[in-house]
């Protein structure tokens, strides 16, 4: 009838449900055995149909604990303000609060579906205010309690006991006081729910607006530009790309577009602006993996200017439509690939113009205590790796 | 596969421009069996008609390309799934990867490369972009002089190989298995089963410091 722990132990013995009802209410009325019976069997036998019972889920339920565990420190609170004011029967009656309180939140959290509503629906009303049916009832409950808290309280106040008499006052007060939060509480708490919620609604509305003027500034203008180069495919994938890459930064990094220029402080934000400028420049495709990051020393900066210097060559140079740069951060130092699949070279026999290219990359580099490998042959594409110690981070 | 050898493909992907797309550059060489453009039809349908390879967008409405993987494995753990997005969130495409997707190739691939990984997945091998080869390293990274994981934990679970290592950074360096294999003097199949053994370890391991790194880029 309640739970249907009576059904399923007829269920699972062949008893007739009607005999194992009479069999609980006759232990109840004896001892309450009956009723603690009931309920432990609730909490530790499954549904019809599940796996796990209220029990077992609210052993995992790490969140539910959390909050049980939270209620302590008003435990403690409250042992305290009572053994401070003499106040035995409090000290004593928070306890089995305190149980009762950690169990309610453990079984509503793991209750199954059925029995959450059940819960929803007609035992909660009773500790809340909400514009329904209950209203009047949770009104009544709450304002009684208030009257009964407030009259102990005052009670307590007046019938100061000698041995304790300026603690006394303080007990009384408190009490006075519980019995204005339980009244007034759930207003005030309704309150400022309203207040947050109205908040958070224009907070959103200004952020769709924001939205709204940054699609309007970068996506629509760059789609208006592709219409109108529809006939020269190479620039329409150029603006997509440089779309593409402007719009994620923004979704995934949180840089709005336009602020794409201002100057890298990281490498990852400098390799991407190096990226950008010689997509833009070079109408080649550069793809980019970067693994960690890190802050820009001088010789990081250096590293970076020798890398801008290789992937323009490979975009000059190669004849591969796309470059990949591969950069990766590691303790002591940062290795930097950029690998096309282009004509490729003899490393052995580069023209005089080309020579003094390399040598640019490698001055860059050593000057900072880097070093820089070129590995290539005709017809195979070319790599060039860089590798800058992280000097300044070390010592 | 079919015995024709054509892979049979489904495609899962909210843009039916997309979806065409893919239809269009895949031509001749696959045999695609259906599309859905969100979860909860992708699961009744892959699971009715159970194709070879599922190519599943990772930005999925209804729960992501994660709910998808969630919904078929378990009843039908031959299919094989390559995911695709444009998206370079890295926690996405790992979460994607762990709930059981074979490979991650970004959208902007060739028509002829996607190809190749379909059929790749599709023998039960794994894909690795330079990106999802980039994403892995990142996971993985500290771990070398980071400290013992916790007892009961398989420690080879936890931490890449040096050979792993190195074979990812090549592939994300650009270059294709074939390379790796000739760069390393290893044989290709070598390199393939290195990478899938990432992938299994990326799958399985329970480790701190994934779970951390996940936990960085706020994915529960």
């Amino acid at each position: 009838m309640l739970a249907g722990v009576c059904g399923g132990i007829s269920q699972a013995t062949g008893i007739d449900v009607t005999l194992v009802r009479i069999g609980f209410v006759l232990l109840s009325l004896g001892s309450g055995v009956g009723v603690l019976v009931y309920a432990l069997a609730w909490l530790l036998l499954p549904l019809q149909g599940e796996t796990t019972t209220i029990f077992s889920r609210a052993v995992t339920d790490r969140r539910g604990i959390r909050l049980v565990i939270a209620i302590i420190p008003a435990l403690v609170v409250v042992q305290i303000v009572a053994a401070a004011l003499h106040i035995g029967y409090l000290g004593s009656f928070s306890w089995p609060v305190f149980l009762a309180a950690g169990g309610a939140i453990l079984i509503r959290r793991n209750a199954s579906e059925a029995e959450r509503v059940w819960i929803n629906d007609d035992l909660m009303p009773m500790l809340h205010t909400g514009a329904d049916r209950h209203t009047r009832r949770t009104l009544i409950v709450r304002v009684a309690l208030g009257i009964v808290l407030g009259v102990g309280g005052l009670l307590v106040l007046m019938l100061g006991h000698p041995s304790s008499a300026a603690l006394r006052p303080v007990g009384g007060a408190l009490l006075v006081i519980a019995a204005i939060v339980v009244v007034f509480g759930p207003w005030w708490l309704s309150l400022v729910r309203d207040l947050i919620s109205e908040r958070q609604a224009r907070a959103m509305a200004e952020e769709r607006s924001q939205m709204a003027a940054h699609v309007h500034d970068s996506v629509l203008q760059t789609l208006a530009l592709i219409q109108r180069s529809a006939d020269d495919p190479q620039h329409v994938v150029r603006l997509a790309r440089a779309q593409e890459r402007e719009l994620r930064s923004w979704l995934f990094e949180g840089r709005p577009p336009g602020t794409v220029g201002e100057e890298a402080r990281t490498l990852a934000e400098g390799i991407g602006l190096i990226q950008r400028h010689i997509e833009a420049d070079h109408g080649i495709t550069v793809h980019v993996v970067v693994v960690g990051d890190c802050e820009l020393t001088d010789g990081l900066r250096a590293l970076l200017d020798a890398s801008r210097e290789a992937i323009v060559n490979a975009a000059k140079w190669s004849g591969a439509g796309q470059v990949s740069v591969y950069a990766e951060v590691e303790r002591d130092a940062v290795m930097l690939y950029v690998r096309d699949r282009g004509q490729g070279f003899d490393p052995e026999a580069v023209p005089e113009d080309r020579q003094g290219i390399a040598q640019s990359i490698r001055a860059r580099m050593t000057r900072f205590g880097g070093s820089v490998v070129i590995r290539s042959s005709v017809g195979e594409g070319a790599e060039v790796e860089l590798s800058m110690p992280r000097r300044e981070l070390v010592t | 596969m079919s015995e024709l050898g054509r892979p049979r493909i489904f495609l899962v992907d909210d843009h039916a421009m997309f979806r065409s797309g893919v239809r269009a550059e895949l031509g001749d060489a696959v045999d695609v069996i259906g599309e859905a453009d969100d979860v909860a039809s992708a699961i009744a349908l892959v699971n009715e008609r159970v194709p070879d390879v599922v190519l599943l967008d990772v930005h999925l409405p209804g729960g992501g390309g994660q709910a998808v993987l969630h919904g078929v494995m378990p009843h039908h753990p031959e299919v094989q799934f390559l995911a695709l997005s444009v998206s370079d969130a890295p926690e996405d495409v790992i979460a994607v990867i762990r709930a059981g997707a074979r490979g991650y190739v970004t959208k902007t691939i060739s028509g002829e490369d996607l190809l190749r990984a379909v059929y790749r997945v599709g023998a039960g091998d794994a894909v690795f972009s330079p990106r999802l080869a980039g994403f892995v390293l990142d996971a993985f990274a500290g771990v070398a002089g980071g400290p013992e994981p916790p007892a009961g934990l398989d420690p080879e679970l936890d931490q890449l190989s040096p050979r792993e290592r190195e074979v990812l950074r090549l592939i994300a360096r650009g270059y294709t298995y074939k390379e790796v294999a000739r760069d390393l003097t290893i044989s290709p199949k070598t390199v393939e089963s290195h990478v899938s053994a990432v992938l299994r370890k990326l799958q399985l391991s329970t480790r701190h410091e994934l779970a951390k790194w996940a936990n960085d880029r706020r994915l529960v």
